[in-house]
């Protein structure tokens, strides 16, 4: 119960952080390699916000959840612009070039933020402890025993990342940009042709897409800490979830990541973490070469 | 067109020869594992600049062959010569096997499989520590590093080693370029389809470049060990796949000498600014981006399409 | 009069979509078959099947007596065909000669003769001066002729050529029909072509799809008088006209 409420917290960040990677695969066909950076970014600048700001927790933490996201989105769209759009999204340049802003952000911010990892404390923190039932002699029996228990921050991490990929979902299929970045992903070109600003529709997606490893991080922070390196896993994991929950398709990736993060604490429980993502990286590998379409993916290409 | 080919690299080869006799200690140090390097970027070329198969998993091959020879060493009791031969073979089977399996992709698809193929190879050179020692890897002893009788701790009989390696690699793509069978693979970078409909069997020549490369890369990783006395995690982490997809794209991707010029400058560049900062992988990010959007076809390829359209 | 090639029963579905249903069709040894019809009407993906570049749905091929179904494309171009794309298709980074060796290679040993034979190939279709050209600064009339020179090269048993004429100017056009006759010779020809012209003066026999299937076959003047035919390149519907 405790394991999969933690498994639960890790994996809403999780969806978040790669439903980001997966819309801009999704409509850009472009592989964001930099992706785990913007998360990076997302943390470390939720730390100098609070760090900034000082006063009561709430105050820095309410202010890095709206400044970071959007600061991040802002030197995506810059990264959009300046490199990806001049290599022409050409798949493969764009992975080489992804690659090399990976290394900037991470190098520009172990010159300015440092080696070390900082933590930011949550805006509230209350215990909440946690019912248990058992079967006894006596029949059914419900009580609290002492060191079950989760903090109401986590229940908000949770809550508030629902509360986002609803609001992606809705932007996607209820609104004008969600149509313009829908016409733009089916074709391109017709999307040119029908005057859909499409060097504009690509530099917000990119933008939403790192924003959103931002906001994953800025919820994470205050459970884990900031640190230059610490983009590295959160990339490994939103590739493995949306190659699994199928590329680009939104619902497929938040049932991988939710079944991944959840069944992660299983899997660990009898093999080491290592083994089980050693175990995982094989499990992506191979369903990309003999599932393309991923596990929960259609038939369709 | 051959023989002023043969000059170029022969004279190469050459200059390297005299400049182990003049060269200061620690440049003459950096030079001999820059040719043991530029022979993994060589090798990388093979895949990349020649077929088209943009891998980012490369330093699994490279890990293939100097673990296979470091642990043969280590805990096989073996001699180098024997060593290096499992190094080679290692290579041999995990690139075969890799092949098979990731050449059912293709593009972005098989850039993410070899690079995931490459990671759990890293993990696992991690999980099993007790052979490994894991991050801190393990030091192959001075007195255990002779081939046939020669030390090869020995700064000069190293950088000939080096030089032996890196001129038997250089001869190989030479040669292959040259080959019906390298032909074919340059008419598969160029135009996949349109090869297949000419009667050849494209995923047989694909696997053949990829076992080729995969092989080269892996007797570059166990000479690295041998010739540097050090065996590492490092060498199979995604740096080590990155660094040659560099080398290439800095040096010129398709030619033969192209491997070298970007080993040769990236290593010095990334030596100079590690001087002045620790974030010196800074320097790989800002190269890869604009070599990305000002010269994709690097140096060599720019003095081809600019001087010398022979330049193979 | 052996037959080379033929298909019994060969379909292809593509989600509902009958691109091409059932077809029987025979092409005897050294013949120049032409295959018209309107767009849209199967021809290209009939051809793909015979090459093995789109599997069948259902159905056979059958090249020289052998059963060449389940044969990947680069076996059945080892069994002496060959095809030229609708769309140019060449190696644009390499030589105009390298091109031409590409297609010549399989089944030549020495490079001497390799360099024989692409210097022959490129003569026939008049692009012999440019051998050291690299292919992608060529013009695209001489990009199709080069695709053709690849077809000749290979130096196959059956040679298909999808709308080879594509984009050709007239005196191009003229020296074509007069290499088709000239390459009859040596070996069988299937030939996907509009221009009428073309057909009438170079095909032996003209077999015409519509909708997936076989509308007529029969000698080009007989093609030219079927009323069907006439109805389906008109655009209206086949049945309706008769």
């Amino acid at each position: 119960m405790l394991a999969t409420l933690e498994g639960a917290v890790t994996a809403a960040v999780l969806a978040l952080t790669a439903v980001g990677l997966s819309l801009v695969f999704g409509v850009m066909r472009v592989v964001n390699v930099a992706h785990g950076e913007f998360f990076m970014l997302g943390a470390v600048l939720a730390w100098w916000v609070a760090h900034l700001a000082g006063g009561h927790a709430a105050v820095g933490f309410g202010l890095a959840l709206v400044v970071a996201p959007v600061l991040v989105g802002l030197i995506a769209a810059l990264a959009d612009v300046a490199v990806l759009k001049r290599v022409g999204y050409d798949p493969e340049r764009t992975i080489v070039a992804t690659i090399g802003i990976l290394y900037i952000i991470q190098q520009v911010t172990l010159m300015t933020y440092g080696p070390d990892a900082r933590p930011v404390e949550p805006p509230f923190n209350t215990r909440i402890p946690l019912p248990w039932f058992e079967f006894t002699d006596q029949g059914f029996a419900l009580y609290w025993p002492w060191g079950l228990s989760t903090t109401s921050y986590k229940l908000a991490v949770i809550g508030a990342s629902g509360v986002v990929l609803l609001t992606v979902r809705l932007l996607m299929t209820r609104t004008r940009i969600g149509l313009l970045m829908r016409a733009t992903q089916l074709d391109r070109e017709t999307a040119l042709a029908f005057g859909i600003p499409v060097d504009r529709v690509y530099a917000v997606v990119f933008a939403i897409g790192a924003g959103l490893a931002a906001l994953a991080a800025v919820l994470i922070v205050p459970i884990s800490q900031a640190h230059y390196l610490m983009g590295g896993d959160p990339l490994l994991l939103s590739f493995i979830v949306v190659i699994i929950g199928g590329l680009g398709s939104l619902p497929g990736t938040v049932v991988a990541a939710i079944l991944i993060r959840l069944s992660d604490g299983i899997i660990s429980v009898f093999f080491s973490p290592t083994l089980a993502k050693i175990l995982a990286t094989l499990l992506v590998a191979l369903v990309l070469v003999f599932r393309p379409q991923g596990l929960f993916g259609g038939a369709r290409a | 067109m051959i023989s002023r080919s043969l000059a170029l690299h022969g004279g190469l080869i050459a200059l390297l020869c005299v400049l182990q006799f003049v060269l200061p200690a620690y440049h003459h140090g950096n030079l001999a594992r820059i040719m043991v390097l530029a022979t993994y970027a060589g090798a990388y070329n093979i895949m990349f600049g020649y077929t088209g198969l943009l891998s980012l998993g490369h330093a699994l091959f490279f890990a293939a062959g100097m673990y296979g020879m470091g642990l043969a060493m280590q805990h096989g009791g073996l001699s180098p010569a024997p060593a290096m031969a499992v190094g080679l073979l290692a290579g041999l089977a995990v690139s075969a096997v890799l092949g098979v399996l990731a050449l059912r992709t293709a593009g972005v698809a098989f850039m993410i499989v070899t690079l995931m193929f490459a990671q759990a190879g890293y993990l696992a050179i991690l999980y099993f520590g007790n052979w490994t020692r894991g991050d801190e890897g393990f030091v192959i002893q001075q007195a255990e590093r002779a081939l046939a009788g020669i030390d090869l701790s020995d700064p000069t009989n190293r950088y000939f080693a080096a030089l032996v390696l890196f001129a038997l690699g250089m001869g190989l793509t030479l040669r292959l370029v040259r080959s019906r069978f390298g032909r074919v693979l340059v008419a598969i970078r160029e135009n996949e389809e349109r090869t297949r409909m000419l009667g050849y069997d494209v995923f047989a020549h694909k696997l053949g470049a990829v076992i080729l490369s995969g092989t080269l890369s892996a007797v570059a990783g166990a000479a690295y060990g041998l010739l540097f006395g050090y065996v590492g995690a490092t060498f199979g982490a995604v740096q080590y796949s990155i660094f040659p997809l560099l080398w290439v794209l800095l040096g010129g991707a398709g030619t033969v000498i192209g491997p070298f010029l970007g080993t040769l400058f990236m290593f010095y560049l990334i030596d100079l600014s590690s001087g002045i900062t620790s974030a010196y992988m800074l320097v790989a990010g800002v190269a890869l981006v604009l070599l990305t959007l000002f010269a994709p076809q690097g140096l060599a390829g720019e003095i081809r399409a600019r001087l010398w359209r022979w330049l193979p | 009069m052996t037959v080379l090639l033929s298909t019994r029963g060969l379909s292809k579905h593509f989600s509902g979509l009958h691109a091409v249903e059932n077809v029987d069709f025979d092409l005897p040894a050294g013949q120049i078959r032409a295959l018209i019809g309107p767009n849209g009407a199967g021809k290209t993906t009939f051809v793909g099947m015979l090459c093995g570049r789109i599997t069948p749905s259902a159905g056979a091929v059958i090249f020289d007596g052998q059963d060449i179904s389940h044969l990947p494309a680069h076996r059945r171009i080892r069994l002496g065909m060959a095809y030229t794309f609708q769309i140019t298709s060449v190696f644009p980074g390499l030589s105009v000669a390298e091109n031409v060796a590409l297609a010549a290679r399989p089944h030549l040993r020495g490079e001497a003769e390799v360099a024989a034979a692409v210097q022959d190939a490129l003569d026939r279709v008049g692009l012999g001066g440019r051998t050291g050209q690299v292919a992608g600064d060529l013009s695209y009339g001489h990009q199709r002729l080069l695709e053709i020179a690849m077809g000749i090269a290979q130096a196959p048993r059956l040679l298909i050529l999808d709308e080879p004429t594509q984009g050709l100017s007239d005196g191009e056009i003229a020296a074509f029909k007069a290499l088709i006759r000239d390459l009859s010779a040596t070996t069988t020809i299937l030939l996907i072509e509009h221009n009428m012209s073309v057909v009438m003066e170079t095909a032996d026999m003209v077999t015409v799809m519509n909708f997936g299937a076989i509308l007529a076959e029969g000698r080009p003047e007989e093609i030219r008088a079927d009323p069907a035919v006439q109805a389906a390149y008109l655009g209206t519907d086949a049945d309706a006209g008769t």
